[in-house]
């Protein structure tokens, strides 16, 4: 029982890391209808800024912050260079251009940084306290920090003059133009956002998983699964999709382990991660596209 | 006026022809190349396998472009049957002894139905979410040959050793350059039944889906039947391809088949242009040519322009990719023929 609750808490800890990815996807998802392949290998390109600025002696938040600046930036650059020219290409093109991307990120973060596995240090102090058996700071920390870059974001949706633009230029550009949104540059802020999203969950779970190029590839699935269960258009709703895979995976490998222990055979374990969110993907777009809180989608022909 | 009208199909004629003799020629030609350079090391036994290895990716290429580029379904994860393919080759011969052109069928037959079925469910997703799944294929595969029970046939990491088969009846040939033969057969005999197909009824359906879905069932193509079976067809390209590449490489393991693959396998489609069958070739060849050349390419040019990092081949292919969406959508196959038009184009025109 213990070790349930204990797979349970870190379930939790790795969902959170899922929910900010799945949060950037759909992001850039509500305002492009794009999923964006490349959304791994950005956070984990912003993750090397980090480590590099920590190697230079800056502390971890304002190097966090400084990160986060940047690769907002990054993100609004890129749409603007890179996507914009794009604006009415075939699917394909613009999978194609995002895997372009995941290639050239992936290749300068080795290339720069080399593809040797790197410390990452955790901004959480290593305390105890009642129930640190269960789970370490840092997953405390990555659950908090997590939970609260959602409500930052709600608000800044919800209250603010420039998220109400923001939401508008995603709904309905045509009328949003009309009524003097720039369109053109919501979607860009919205890359951008989605690159800052990505880098605090980048420096989030480096320190779990250690620093190197391939270290958001799973997590990246994981994303999308979140994601996808929960409606990739309702970012509450891949949040909370985020967490429920995070402990979706620990329990299959949980009682994938007590199957093996008590009738001997095994099914699944650690060694199938990827695969269980494969099913998992495939799972819910052909059963439920929409997800669980998502909006069913209807197009005129 | 009615000259011309007249003219022009005769001219067309004779063009056709003349690039079918040209096309006859050049394969014989090639396939001739062995036996003309023999043994006496004028072309490396490498370079034979070099070759090869060029024509195993245009056979994976042109599966690939069956069905994205004539069939507008995407694929991310083409690495997977490419995967299913060789490690179907490798036991067949490891474990059961299986002469190793038995293997093709048997890897085509195993790969049409694993893509088929992996095609059903793929039937309710299109566009970016049929990319995503495939995506998804990619990067679990590795893992999937790593499992626990699959270890008696797939010999987990460690994977699984071959030996090339040497030339038979005698022919003075050594064995690279044997299954360069081999390989360059089978990959005419694909590519003519690709042709085939696409001129063909079913072809021409293939392409009404990819152009317009609603309308093509309208007019009464059962399209997720055919969606379903050019999936099939298409990995079955692809697994050839992989058992081929098996039997030349004498080994195959779980790392082989990474991610990394899938995205090759794109690219080459990308570059030569992905509704084309000469395009595929190009694909092939760009592929290889990367994968064996880009490190020193990469390191030359970081020299030459004194860049302070060290560039790497997946930055050129991702660069390659970008710069190709924008310049040339239609790959080297396509922007090759639009130059041929416009060159061809009557001046006074």
């Amino acid at each position: 029982m213990e070790q349930l609750i204990q797979q349970i808490a870190s379930g939790l800890a790795s969902g959170a890391i899922y929910a900010l990815v799945a949060l950037a996807l759909v992001m850039i998802f509500t305002a492009t209808d794009h999923l964006n392949f490349a959304q791994g290998e950005m956070a984990m390109f912003s993750t090397y800024i980090c480590w590099q600025l920590i190697q230079w002696g800056f502390p971890f938040w304002p190097a966090l912050g400084f990160t986060i600046l940047f690769s907002f930036l990054l993100g609004v650059a890129i749409e603007r260079v890179i996507l914009r020219p794009l604006h009415n290409a075939s699917v394909l093109s613009i999978v194609v251009v995002f895997i372009g991307l995941l290639a050239i990120f992936h290749s300068l973060a080795g290339g720069i940084w080399s593809h040797t596995i790197k410390n990452f240090p955790s901004p959480f102090p290593n305390v105890t306290f009642a129930g640190s058996g269960y789970i370490g700071a840092h997953q405390i920390g990555m659950i908090l920090v997590s939970l609260l870059m959602l409500f930052a974001l709600f608000a800044f949706f919800r209250f603010t003059p420039l998220g109400l633009a923001m939401r508008a230029a995603a709904q309905n550009p045509v009328s949003a133009r009309l009524v003097g949104v720039k369109v053109d540059w919501m979607l860009a802020l919205g890359w951008g956002l989605a690159a800052a999203v990505g880098a605090v969950a980048g420096a989030m779970v480096a320190p779990v998983v250690y620093l190197e190029p391939n270290m958001m590839a799973s997590i990246l699935l994981y994303g999308f699964a979140g994601a996808l269960v929960g409606g990739i258009s309702n970012p509450a709703g891949a949040v909370f999709g985020g967490f429920l895979v995070g402990v979706l995976e620990n329990l299959v490998a949980y009682f994938g382990n007590l199957t093996e222990k008590t009738f001997g055979i095994y099914i699944v374990g650690n060694g199938e991660k990827l695969t269980v969110a494969l099913i998992i993907v495939i799972t819910i777009l052909t059963l439920k596209p929409a997800g669980l809180f998502g909006r069913t989608t209807v197009r005129r022909v | 006026m009615t000259a011309i009208t007249t003219a022009a199909p005769a001219a067309a004629e004779t063009s056709r022809n003349l690039t079918r003799t040209l096309l006859i020629g050049l394969l014989l030609l090639a396939a001739a190349l062995p036996f003309l350079v023999g043994k006496s090391g004028f072309i490396s036994n490498f370079t034979f396998l070099q070759l090869s290895l060029m024509i195993v990716y245009a056979i994976a290429v042109l599966g690939l472009n069956l069905l994205t580029g004539f069939n507008g379904q995407i694929s991310l994860g083409h690495g997977a049957f490419f995967a299913v393919g060789a490690y179907t080759a490798a036991i067949l011969i490891e474990h059961c002894g299986v002469n190793y052109w038995l293997t093709l069928p048997a890897a085509a037959l195993i790969c049409f139905v694993v893509g088929y079925l992996f095609g059903l469910p793929a039937l309710r997703l299109e566009g970016h979410y049929l990319a995503l799944a495939t995506f998804g294929l990619a990067i679990a595969v590795p893992q999937m040959l790593k499992y626990k029970h699959l270890e008696p046939l797939t010999n987990g990491v460690m994977g699984i050793n071959l030996l090339k088969p040497d030339a038979p009846f005698g022919l003075p040939l050594s064995g690279d350059q044997w299954m360069y033969l081999v390989v360059l057969v089978v990959a005419v005999a694909m590519f003519w039944m690709a042709r085939n197909l696409l001129n063909s009824r079913p072809g021409r359906a293939m392409v009404a889906i990819r152009d317009h879905t609603l309308a093509a069932g309208t007019m009464g193509i059962d399209t997720s039947r055919y969606k379903a079976t050019v999936f099939g067809i298409s990995a079955l390209y692809v697994g050839v391809a992989g058992a081929l590449h098996a039997i030349i490489f004498e080994f195959v393991s779980p790392d082989s088949f990474r991610f990394e693959l899938s995205i090759a396998i794109l690219v080459g489609a990308v570059v030569g242009g992905v509704a084309s069958l000469p395009g595929a070739v190009i694909g092939g060849i760009f592929v290889q040519f990367i994968e064996k050349y880009a490190d020193a390419m990469t390191k030359k040019l970081t020299q030459a322009i004194h860049l302070p990092l060290e560039l790497q081949p997946w930055t050129l292919y991702g660069i390659t990719l970008i710069v190709l969406i924008y310049v040339m959508p239609g790959g080297i196959a396509g922007g090759l023929a639009a130059l041929w038009a416009r060159l061809r184009r009557p001046k006074s025109g």
